[in-house]
């Protein structure tokens, strides 16, 4: 067990002061971002990414792990107390942990989410460092063809999972391969999009991108709906569970993670399916099937465990082949990108440290979670009582900051205005943000591909079919299109995540609430 | 007819106005308008009553005999908005609760009682709580 020892030397590394205390600070700012809707780890991350510039990349990256994995058990926190999910992996916990919260059992819910998390957390990341050697391994083998092949499938995979609108979806994917193409032509020396200005000859600050994108867009947003009624958030003290929740819980919790996992771990993206998939499933399981709809703590501990789990998952494809499927991730590729590690198969083995670290930090970043999360619950809760302007106005100054930082250029500050015009623009018109950020940063790297591809081929395009593992790749892509188009018209009564919260909206009304 | 205008919340502070504005409406023969004001921007307010709140106001007026209205509202200013609702129904009176706040407090979070009773055209009674 090579691996293991691997592990252990990296959890060596990272239990030093210095980086436990960059892991205390990544879970307390991820748990402050996620809880709040609306701001997310992908903002935080790249709002920091300006910060860390100083920062050795190791700690950086632990830092950046405890903010993804604080992000997620806050934003459960929310979606528990407030039912506002923060993103389309907590809706599923909301259905069902809000009617806990309503019907008096809060600290049941959260501690049966921040639990669930930590077990399928810590599996799951016990799984990527099985998983992600080999995966490496077998990666560096493959040739350029198979390669774009896969980056297309992940591309296709989480534009067409994500959301309602699968044309929505790729508006934003082609919009942000098109920014991916700003800058000089790698081979030829071209300027391409460069409109006359000097300053987009380079590849464009991806700070700006993400920042203006996540944060300015978000602002924007915000400031156009300022006032609202204020919700009734959820009293709760400490989280704690009985012996009968403890009975309930735990099953749910390892179906959740088998569920989880492999969803993120295979580039499809989104945890949406695979908390869908637990909740009907321990929905069907259950002994306590009438309680569902009412507030079953079934339906929260499977799918926060499978939301956790294929957040973990996805590090596998991350770290093992360049391949973010998350927003959070794919700012995580460009600060790897902008440390002057080189993404890919190769990373495993050239940065092993810098691997084994992470993950020996993903660990103890979860433990440090469930530690701080259990008796400081009620204290995240009073983090919904900011006012917005306030919190909004230090968002937009650490944006701008990191903005001009980077190069010393206002040029970068005019830049991050524009993607936040356009940020705003995609929130009004409901675009998925995700397709676009994965576009900008998986564009250049699919184009590098496809020209190593066309070049061994001599220009023939026959050549990208050339392997039977790209040929493979192309035709799942296919499938991925075509059958739930298939199924929609062969079977429309089949369950889908948006039935089933309108089913639940539906039961609301009808009791009256 | 001209009503007396209690700036309330479901705190201590409200508590306190809410009782001498009842007084004060016995002793005068007036009716009540109860007004609960957010500035809307946070996304948990505690001082926005909750449905349960509203129930309890309501119950306890209709104990205490007397004609009234309860009213909430969202917008930029807590106090201009008890104002706007005074000003509506031509107040005779404005109670308010005072909350003790630091001068530091006050020169970041502002007072709504100081706005008040600046803008007022009628009388304001300014209570503590017990």
């Amino acid at each position: 067990m090579g691996d293991l020892d691997l592990l252990l030397g990296g959890l060596q590394s990272a239990a030093t002061p210095e980086n436990l205390l960059y892991a205390a600070i990544g879970v307390l700012l991820g748990t402050f971002v996620g809880v709040l809707p609306g701001i997310g780890p992908a903002m935080a991350v790249a709002l920091l990414l300006p910060v860390t510039y100083s920062l050795e990349p190791t700690s950086a990256f632990i830092m950046f792990a405890g903010i993804y994995y604080g992000g997620m058990y806050g934003g459960s926190t929310t979606s528990i107390l407030l039912n506002t999910p923060g993103e389309s992996a907590s809706v599923m916990t909301a259905l069902e942990g809000n009617k806990m919260a309503k019907a008096g059992r809060a600290a049941q819910a959260l501690a049966t989410a921040a639990i669930g998390s930590f077990i399928a957390g810590t599996i799951g990341t016990l799984l990527v460092a099985f998983f992600a050697p080999m995966l490496a391994e077998f990666a560096v083998t493959i040739g350029a063809p198979s390669y774009f092949a896969i980056l297309l499938f992940a591309l296709v995979m989480t534009t067409t999972m994500l959301g309602s609108s699968k044309v929505r979806g790729f508006l934003s994917l082609f919009l942000g391969l098109t920014i991916g193409l700003v800058g000089l032509d790698l081979n030829t020396g071209q300027a391409r999009l460069d409109l006359g200005v000097a300053q987009l000859r380079d590849p464009l600050e991806i700070v700006a991108v993400a920042v203006g994108i996540f944060a300015l867009g978000e602002a924007f947003w915000v400031a156009a709906h300022l006032r609202r009624k204020p919700l009734q958030v959820i009293p709760v003290g400490r989280p704690w569970m009985g012996r009968e929740d403890w009975s309930r819980s735990w099953r749910p919790w390892l179906r959740g993670t088998a569920y989880g996992f492999p969803f993120g771990a295979i580039p499809a993206g989104g945890a949406e399916i695979p908390t869908f998939l637990s909740y009907v499933t321990e929905r069907r399981l259950s002994r306590h099937r009438d309680e569902f709809g009412k507030g079953a703590i079934e339906g929260v501990a499977g799918p926060e465990a499978a939301n956790n789990a294929s957040a973990a998952g996805m590090f596998v494809p991350l770290l093992a082949m360049g391949i973010p499927v998350t927003a959070t991730a794919s700012v995580m590729l460009a600060a790897l990108t902008s440390y002057g590690i080189q993404p890919g198969p190769q990373l495993m083995t050239e940065q092993s440290d810098l691997v084994w670290t992470l993950l020996a930090s993903l660990l103890i970043g979860n433990t440090l979670l469930l530690v701080l999360n259990l008796p400081l619950a009620p204290l995240w809760a009073k983090l919904l009582r900011i006012p917005r302007p306030q919190l909004y106005a230090g968002i937009l100054f650490f944006a701008c900051l990191g903005a001009f930082a980077a190069n010393q250029d206002a040029f970068d500050v005019f830049l991050l205005l524009a993607f936040g015009l356009l940020g705003l623009a995609m929130r009004r018109f409901g675009l998925p943000v995700l397709p676009l950020i994965l576009g900008v940063i998986l564009g250049p790297i699919m184009e590098l591909k496809l020209r190593e591809a066309l070049t061994i081929s001599d220009g023939d395009l026959s050549g990208l079919w050339s392997e039977p593992l790209a040929v493979a790749v192309y035709v799942l892509t296919a499938l991925v299109v075509v059958v739930p188009i298939v199924v929609k018209r062969v079977r429309p009564d089949l369950d889908t995540p948006a039935a089933e919260v309108a089913r639940a909206a539906q039961d609301d009304e009808r009791v009256g609430r | 007819m001209s009503r007396i205008v209690v700036a309330w919340s479901p705190d201590d502070y409200g508590r306190a106005a809410l009782v001498h504005a009842v007084a004060e409406a016995r002793l005068r023969g007036l009716g009540l308008l109860v007004v609960n004001a957010s500035r809307g921007d946070a996304l948990v307010d505690d001082r926005f009553a909750t449905d349960d709140d509203l129930a309890g106001v309501r119950a306890e007026l209709d104990e205490a005999g007397l004609a009234y209205d309860v009213r909430q509202s969202v917008g930029a200013d807590v106090g201009d908005q008890v104002l706007e609702a005074a000003a509506e129904v031509d107040a005779a009176l404005i109670v308010l609760g005072l909350r003790r706040r630091t001068p530091v407090g006050k020169l970041i979070m502002g007072s709504v009682a100081q706005r008040i009773l600046l803008g007022a055209h009628c009388p304001v009674l300014a209570v503590k709580s017990a």
